[in-house]
């Protein structure tokens, strides 16, 4: 166990990120809604760098109460990392794809510490 | 503070459509080297360029006057795709909305002026993924089976091939061709055949599965008699289109390109199996490009239930349809591996050892490095080395130096 620097809490906006790399292991660290996230810049679909995709909040579809479709819209909740390689869609408070729970990203924890942004690998 | 043994180092945050291709695939770079076959032959049958962008230099190459005028005059109009092409808008939906740029545009720095941008952006893939060759399809050119002027789509092809030959293929020996076939105008295919059958970056001929006249009809014949006394493969790349009845009923993209490109290529393998193009050209090597591998094992099984009940029908056909199937080749890309066992079963059925030619369709949105083939856990060594470049040497005759 080990902990790394990523930088100091001030320089992460809202939705903001690093990538960093430490030898050879290549990690995301994510500020969402007052709270960090880390998870390893690698997809679990064919090795793609994750981390460096974009930030979308999920896609949701409404229906109606008789069970008619109303529409697609972007969910209140559910922010997604989005694979650049291939589109996989991953949350970034859970590291979970929305449809197929055993598609996960590796996860770290993150510790603040006066200011300063760690991730324990 | 960093209590680590090694420093660490800051990556990019995001990748765009300015992204070097390079540090996209920078992944793949490193998991080559680690993994111990970057000195592997691989061999990528399927990589497109966009030869929309240079179109002004393409219409150029049209030897019709009044086609060429058009088309420098719709350059000036606003909007919409170039002039004659017939792309369609749902290609477009490729990228996913933006959520994959490499598919949005290659709009990396290029410095280098010595050569055109598209050697360049494929040096850079070639580099990243460690590929020894590249075979280059255009992309929106893919869509001119449907274009409702068959004479345009024949000068189309024709300008478009003499432009690649001459302005993009001649300038890195790994980058290699299936040159485009307008089989509306058997004539003019003929020509083409003739014009560029013996140029050496030129690997063998195209005919894109987006179109709808049956691959068999006699008006091909001397097509295929051409290409097979030349000894040249002909490939059948599929494509997507959104503008048949069937593709009409499905509304989003994922829908219709999920069944769109494979479709095209069950109708004309189906046509060309029953019809007995095998039994009558045995020796034309054919290969049948982006459908994926699944639709392979239903083809297979399905055709030979019918046949077994009807060989009337089929009288050309001394064997079973799946055992003329396993003798074609087929590009593995996009693979299917969301269910390795079906993956693996497909691999025995189309004989994959002797067969399968790796592809990645790079820089398209479901694009196949070639880890995924060296990943695939049922695969000796010499089956992967066969599938990522081995088999395509032989198909081909590539001369490797390595």
């Amino acid at each position: 166990m080990a902990d790394v620097y990523v930088g100091r809490e001030e320089e992460f906006e809202d939705r903001g990120r690093k990538v960093i790399a430490q030898g050879d292991l290549e990690i995301g660290v994510f500020f969402v809604d007052g709270e960090f996230f880390a998870y390893e810049n690698k997809c679990v679909h064919q090795g793609g760098p994750i981390c460096q995709g974009r930030i979308l909040n999920r896609v949701v579809e409404l229906l109606g109460e008789d069970k008619t479709s109303q529409g697609l819209t972007w969910s209140d909740e559910d922010v997604h990392i989005v694979c650049p390689w291939h589109g996989y869609e991953f949350n970034i408070k859970t590291g979970v794809h929305p449809g197929y729970k055993n598609a996960r990203l590796r996860k770290f924890d993150v510790k603040v510490l006066d200011g300063e942004v760690h991730v324990i690998i | 503070m960093d209590s680590g043994v090694e420093q660490t180092r800051e990556l990019l945050n995001q990748i765009t459509i300015n992204t070097d291709t390079r540090d996209i695939l920078a992944h793949e770079t490193k998991f080559r080297i680690e993994n111990g076959f970057d000195d592997w032959t691989i061999v990528d049958v399927d990589a497109h360029h966009s030869e929309m962008s240079s179109w002004r230099e393409v219409v150029e190459y049209l030897d019709d006057p009044i086609l060429k005028h058009y088309a420098q005059e719709f350059q000036s109009r606003t909007g919409g795709a170039p002039g004659l092409s017939n792309a369609t808008p749902g290609l477009r939906y490729q990228d996913a909305g933006g959520r994959i740029p490499h598919q949005q545009k290659l709009a990396e720095d290029v410095d280098d002026k010595s050569v055109h941008r598209d050697v360049t952006l494929m040096r850079r893939s070639l580099d990243a993924m460690g590929l020894d060759f590249q075979v280059l399809f255009p992309g929106n050119l893919l869509q001119l089976g449907t274009h409702p002027q068959p004479r345009v789509e024949a000068q189309l092809a024709l300008a478009y091939n003499r432009w690649v030959c001459e302005r993009i293929l001649p300038a890195d020996d790994r980058v290699k061709t299936l040159l485009y076939l307008p089989i509306s105008e058997p004539d003019t295919c003929l020509k083409i055949i003739k014009e560029f059958g013996e140029n050496p970056n030129v690997m063998g001929f195209m005919i894109t599965a987006i179109r709808y006249k049956p691959v068999h009809h006699n008006q091909y014949i001397p097509i295929y008699k051409e290409l097979e006394e030349r000894g040249l493969p002909l490939a059948f790349h599929a494509g997507l289109t959104w503008g048949d009845d069937w593709m009409k009923q499905l509304d989003l993209f994922i829908s219709m390109h999920s069944v769109s490109f494979v479709l095209c290529n069950i109708v004309h393998m189906t046509n060309w199996i029953v019809h007995g193009m095998q039994e009558r050209f045995p020796k034309l090597p054919v290969i049948w490009i982006e459908s994926g591998l699944a639709w392979l094992a239903f083809l297979m099984q399905r055709l030979d239930s019918e046949y077994m009940m009807r060989p009337s029908e089929a009288p050309l056909l001394k064997k079973l349809p799946s055992e003329y199937m396993a003798d074609m080749y087929y590009t593995c890309q996009p693979i299917e591996t969301a269910n390795m066992g079906l993956t693996e079963e497909t691999f025995k059925a189309v004989k994959a050892e002797t067969q399968l030619l790796y592809a990645s369709d790079w820089p398209h949105w479901d694009f196949n490095p070639p880890s995924t083939i060296y990943n695939l856990p049922f695969l000796d060594e010499q089956a992967k080395r066969n599938i990522l470049g081995e088999n395509a040497v032989r198909l081909f005759n590539l001369d490797i130096k390595k």
